[in-house]
């Protein structure tokens, strides 16, 4: 076997092995992401009633309260980044993290500091190969999300936000995370979580109706007390459950386009290691044939 | 017959129960409250401790809620907890 031949049979042979890989991981995303789907689905009623729950009472209530008043000045700022744990998955961290750089660009105009908190091993990779500092970070589980997760980065989120802005604290928190659209769009999105403005769910009582008398028991301030924090978490549960369910779309768009891609590489391979070997045959045959007449000329 | 409520009981990551109830008995911080037809619309926070449900045909349900809050409007009772779960019926 020639050379040329050997060294094109090795290509395709890694090519096939490649292929293999991908393609495994390929139907594991388009399994998950079923169930991650199904997660956000299932995690919806809940994040509806909370966020009606909130809008009674901002719709029935007129209190001030801290997580709802705009401050005066906003000095900081809190960007939390939702990336991925794992790459192979196309643009999913990259384009967030792109999202998050624009957004920093922009507050840094206003003139406001900013700090980090980020969430999947992708973002970390990133700052750290940049050399930036990070306020605080998670890791593991970014495809199959934990409520606790979400809790637990809700309560660090709401104790930098009431700390005072000379203590370290923050004026205002976004999140960064890639919303799922469809199987074959997620888009990088941007919500100012705090201070909070509730929009969304609110249910304007119709003309006929009267406004309703809403009781709150035992006050106004401790059911928004303890419904803001829930809030909260709910929306960033979703954010968390959303970006899962991306992640697992954008990784089995990825491993689609690198199993068609190694199946393209096989093609060209194979065709040209039948042109080496056809051109080997080829030579041989010539060599054969010149070799005999050779002979059979210096016989004569 | 009186009007039936239409309750939902929904957890973190999904709906636990839903279905019509004439009656909702909840533990709120203030104590224990019994929700029928008709009630005025509330938002209450819950203590830790058991929602008990009277189905229309008489039947009970118990459900656990741990963190949460119950909102009543227009014969909707929403029970919301960060972990609920369905304990028993009979």
């Amino acid at each position: 076997m020639g050379a040329q031949l050997r060294v094109y049979r090795q290509k395709i042979k890694s090519a096939q092995t490649t292929k293999k890989i991908t393609r495994a991981m390929e139907l594991i995303s388009a399994s998950r992401i079923q169930k991650a789907q199904a997660r956000v689905a299932a995690s919806t009623p809940y994040s509806r009633a909370v966020t009606r729950a909130v809008s009674a009472v901002a719709t029935y209530s007129n209190v001030e309260h801290v997580l709802t008043t705009e401050p005066e000045k906003i000095e900081r700022a809190a960007v939390v980044i939702f990336a991925s744990d794992r790459g192979l998955a196309g643009a999913f961290s990259s384009q967030v993290l792109r999202e998050a750089e624009s957004l920093s660009e922009l507050l840094r105009g206003q003139g406001k500091d900013i700090v980090y908190f980020l969430v999947g091993r992708k973002a970390i990779a990133y700052f750290n190969f940049r050399n930036r500092a990070s306020e605080r970070i998670w890791t593991g589980g970014t495809d199959q999300p934990q409520f606790e997760t979400a809790k637990e980065i809700g309560e660090a989120l709401l104790e930098t936000f009431l700390t005072d802005y000379s203590d370290g604290g923050v004026d205002e928190i976004h999140i960064v995370y890639n919303r799922f659209v469809s199987m074959v769009t997620q888009v990088p999105e941007v919500v100012r979580l705090l201070p909070l403005e509730v929009v969304e769910g609110v249910e304007e009582p119709g003309d006929n109706k009267v406004l309703p008398l809403y009781e709150f028991e035992p006050d106004v301030e401790t059911v928004l007390d303890s419904l803001l924090p829930v809030y909260i978490e709910s929306r960033l549960f979703n954010a968390m459950l959303q970006s899962a369910a991306s992640e697992h779309a954008s990784r089995q768009k990825a491993m689609k386009s690198a199993s068609d891609n190694a199946d393209k590489l096989i093609t060209d391979y194979t065709r040209l290691s039948n042109n080496a070997r056809q051109s080997e045959i080829t030579q041989q045959i010539s060599e054969i044939v010149g070799g005999a007449d050779a002979l059979s000329s210096a016989k004569k | 017959m009186a009007k039936s409520l239409s309750v939902s009981v929904v957890s973190a990551d999904h709906q636990v129960w839903t279905g019509e109830a004439t009656m909702v008995v909840a533990k709120t911080v203030e104590g224990e409250i019994g929700i029928l037809a008709g009630h005025e619309p509330m938002l209450a926070i819950l203590a830790v401790g058991d929602v008990r449900l009277t189905l229309p045909d008489g039947s009970k349900v118990l459900a656990q809620a741990e963190d949460g809050f119950l909102s009543v409007d227009n014969d909707m009772v929403t029970i919301v907890a960060r972990k609920a779960e369905l304990v028993g019926s009979k």
